[in-house]
């Protein structure tokens, strides 16, 4: 299977180098690859298959199997640019071929129409850098269409009154309900909401020699060995290497893009797994390396030309970091549920996706869903336990032989303000363990996003009350310090003073580097980032697959 | 299948279609997998048959003893089985020199602390394993300054290294109990954790999974159900 797999000399200058092989990068590279170009994709991670998956919880909680590692690539976090950032574990991303979309949930939704236009709609908010979309949903639409149909998602078309008009319905119907989704589903109704079956981007049927859900239950955290859960590494990037015109290159660690005098990328540095310094050549560059490491490698590809770091003359490279807000209420139920088995989330509710600021004194709007993705050893040493319970001997045994079964979260997810301050940069002072600067995290969440969090929290608690649960509780809302989903901080716009790409994805500074994740987000939408990120990329594909072809983009 | 595109017309439909793909994937999915899963579980099945191997990576004998007597503390055996019979001890000694070797020292200094509080609460008590349930709980309790479940416990973290030796204990012990018992980490032997805490070891599920979803008539839009 390797053997028929094209190599690339570092010194071939291919049409493009991307690197990262995420949810953006790996549509990226099999769409520009079916579109005859040659493409090196450059992964920091390992390249993983199935059969290296398991559902060993130590791989993923203690020996980041799938994620970037503390130890080689240790960060810092503060609150306020103000204070010394100070070593701590603040984010977590997929580090493999695949990226982020190996482990992810698979909670699949579209943005609705709000989303890209809410600023005009709501006008400033104070201490925000709140700002449209220089695109629309329209835009948008037939790219989310794409993703369901060719990465594959399930779900209900017209289910959700809440939903924004689509051109097709799902490929595939929703994936088996569970016991959570049906409380969950009872009880909203009786609270007169509308809940509908989740949309996920994990095959309900058999599709494209893929298999078909299992119902393993290990989906958060965890690579899909049956290849159901629909993945860069499951759909797409088998399709690029299959056309012999893209290589997936692992353990590819680049930390500079190479200017020429013009100030035109030429290709990207990266060690190899011997810490062996190359440069692929190509004659453009496309960043998919995610929310954190995307503005990183701008900040360390400054140069002479680019005192501030590449492609960063309005300053915003790293900066209105947006991680989304939410909270997660707990239930316990007297009967057996046995929600470990199934996808985390059957059915959601999108009735507060746009809160009246009026009624609640705040901006924002989420979603809530019913879910239980604690697999049992977080369940028991972590978060499962109502608070009360005796951390061990008897009486803790009995809690998590009786509460494994019977628990549901209620999980809340909304809106994130973006704010300049907070920002991925340059930690001045520790490096990773390629001697690079470490990524420093500045994060403190905009005051109407704790307000939405402690909202939606509060609502999952009558939900569980209306679901009858025996006993509820929820986690304290408090400001985050740790991030999973990395959005806003090389965002999209027209105007090259107040954003770092323009609607094709092209930075404004440089005319050939293109740059397309959750860093390209003006706005958070109301969490699940990774569905918008996929249809960008598949409309980034488009855009740049038309501008190579008229030759505007290395001339 | 294009018939199930829009809404299902009546619940009937529904419950058709349902029971007609869950049989459809999972013949599909064996086609597609049957060999690699076969391979798979034989695998973990020759490494769950081989013998316990009675030798310690890390720990001496004695030292052993005394980490099953604690560990037997957290999780006890009753009327089910407990951290003894899942061979906690065995998998913390083959953690100690895999993902948590950073902790080797935590334990060394927390074996002698706990003698320390031993002798000082017990002094005529030699060992912890030696002491009674009632006396060794005393010294975990002093041990572990009965904290309630931290807020920092969240989900889906990692647990931190340069913890106190009682929560890396608790921690450990709690993953030798309910680690996947087909992984080779040595802990939840005969998958006895999964069973106290109601897990079936099976890694493929057809619905209905719980109560609460057996009987669902399948999902209608709103205004529907009301009769």
């Amino acid at each position: 299977m390797t053997a028929s797999r094209v190599q690339y000399q570092t010194s071939d200058e291919v049409d493009f180098v991307i690197i990262g092989s995420g949810a953006a990068g790996g549509i990226l590279a099999k769409e520009l690859s079916t579109n005859g170009f040659r493409v090196v994709v450059l992964e920091q991670g390992p390249y993983l298959h199935e059969s290296d998956f398991s559902h060993d919880e130590l791989k993923i909680l203690q020996e980041d199997l799938l994620t970037n590692h503390p130890k080689l690539q240790p960060n810092t976090f503060r609150k306020t640019p103000d204070e010394k950032a100070k070593p701590q574990r603040a984010l977590v991303y997929g580090r493999a071929v695949g990226g982020t979309s190996n482990h992810f949930t698979a909670n699949f939704w579209r943005f609705h129409e709000i989303d890209f236009i809410e600023r005009s709609k709501v006008g400033p908010i104070p201490g925000a850098t709140f700002s449209d979309w220089p695109i629309t949903y329209a835009d948008l639409e037939p790219y989310y269409t794409k993703v369901e149909w060719e990465v594959g998602v399930s779900g209900l078309a017209g289910a959700s009154p809440f939903d924004p008009p689509r051109s097709k319905p799902y490929p595939m119907p929703p994936l088996p309900v569970k016991s959570n989704g049906v409380l969950f589903e009872r009880a909203a109704r009786k609270l007169g909401l509308n809940p509908f079956p989740a949309p996920m981007a994990i095959l309900s049927q058999p599709r494209a020699g893929r298999s078909a859900c299992i119902n393993c239950g290990f989906c958060l955290g965890f690579g899909c060995e049956v290849k159901a859960k629909s993945s860069s590494l499951a759909s797409m990037i088998p399709i690029a290497e299959k056309t012999g015109r893209c290589e997936i290159r692992p353990n590819s660690y680049v930390h500079k893009i190479e200017l020429d005098a013009r100030g035109r990328a030429v290709g990207a540095v990266y060690f190899d797994e011997k810490k062996n310094v190359h440069l692929q050549k190509a004659k453009a560059v496309i960043v998919s390396a995610n929310g954190a490491e995307t503005p990183r490698l701008l900040l360390l590809s400054a140069s002479k030309q680019f005192p501030n770091g590449l492609a960063n003359s309005s300053g915003y490279v790293g900066k209105n970091l947006m991680l989304n807000s939410g909270g997660i209420s707990l239930g316990l139920f007297d009967e057996q549920l046995n929600d470990y088995k199934g996808v985390a989330v059957s059915r959601i509710l999108h009735d507060f996706y746009e809160l009246d600021a009026q009624k609640v004194g705040f901006y924002g709007g989420g979603g809530l869903d019913a879910r239980f993705d604690m697999t049992p050893i977080n369940f028991a040493a972590g978060g499962g336990l109502p608070p009360d319970t005796p951390r061990w001997g008897k009486k803790f045994k009995d809690a998590i032989a009786h509460n494994f079964t019977r628990t549901v979260e209620i999980f809340s997810h909304g809106t994130s303000l973006p704010k300049e301050e907070n920002s991925f940069s340059l930690d001045p002072e520790l490096k990773d363990a390629w001697g690079l600067p470490a990524l420093r995290m500045t994060y403190k969440d905009h005051a109407d996003d704790i307000k939405l969090a402690k909202w939606l929290n509060e609502y999952g608690l009558q939900i569980l009350d209306a679901a009858g649960a025996k006993k509820k509780w929820t986690y304290p809302i408090e400001e985050q310090q740790f991030a999973v989903h990395l959005l806003g901080t090389c965002r999209m716009g027209s105007d090259p003073k107040s954003s770092v790409i323009d609607s094709d994805h092209r930075t404004h500074d440089v005319k050939n580097v293109f740059l397309c994740d959750g860093s390209s987000f003006v706005t958070s939408g109301r969490g699940q980032p990774t569905m918008t990120i996929e249809a960008l990329a598949f409309r980034a594909a488009d855009r740049i697959t038309a501008l190579a072809k008229r030759g505007d983009i290395n001339a | 299948m294009p018939e199930h595109d829009c809404l299902p017309s009546a619940p009937f439909d529904r419950r058709t279609f349902l029971t007609r793909s869950a049989a459809g994937f999972s013949a599909a999915w064996l086609t597609a997998n049957w060999p690699a899963m076969v391979s798979a579980a034989t695998h973990a099945h020759a490494r769950a048959a081989s013998p316990d191997p009675a030798k310690f990576e890390f720990f001496t004998a004695a030292e052993a003893a005394e980490v099953e007597a604690m560990s037997s503390r957290i999780i006890p055996t009753d009327e089910t089985p407990g951290a003894k019979e899942a061979g906690v001890v065995y998998f913390i000694d083959r953690a100690l020199v895999t993902f948590a070797s950073d902790s080797q020292k935590t334990y060394r200094e927390g074996l002698a602390d706990v003698n320390a509080l031993l002798s000082e609460k017990f002094p005529s008590v030699k060992k912890f394993s030696a002491a009674s349930p009632e006396q060794q709980d005393a010294v975990l309790e002093a041990l572990s300054n009965s904290k309630p479940n931290a807020s920092s416990a969240r989900r889906n973290r990692p647990n931190a290294t340069g913890q106190p030796f009682f929560d890396t204990l608790r921690y450990h012990t709690i993953a030798g109990f309910l680690i996947a018992p087909d992984s080779d980490r040595r802990g939840n032997r005969d998958g006895v954790g999964w069973k106290v805490i109601g897990r079936d070891p099976e890694h493929m599920f057809q619905p209905p999974f719980g109560i609460l979803d057996k009987d669902y008539p399948g999902w209608q839009p709103a205004g529907v159900e009301k009769k």
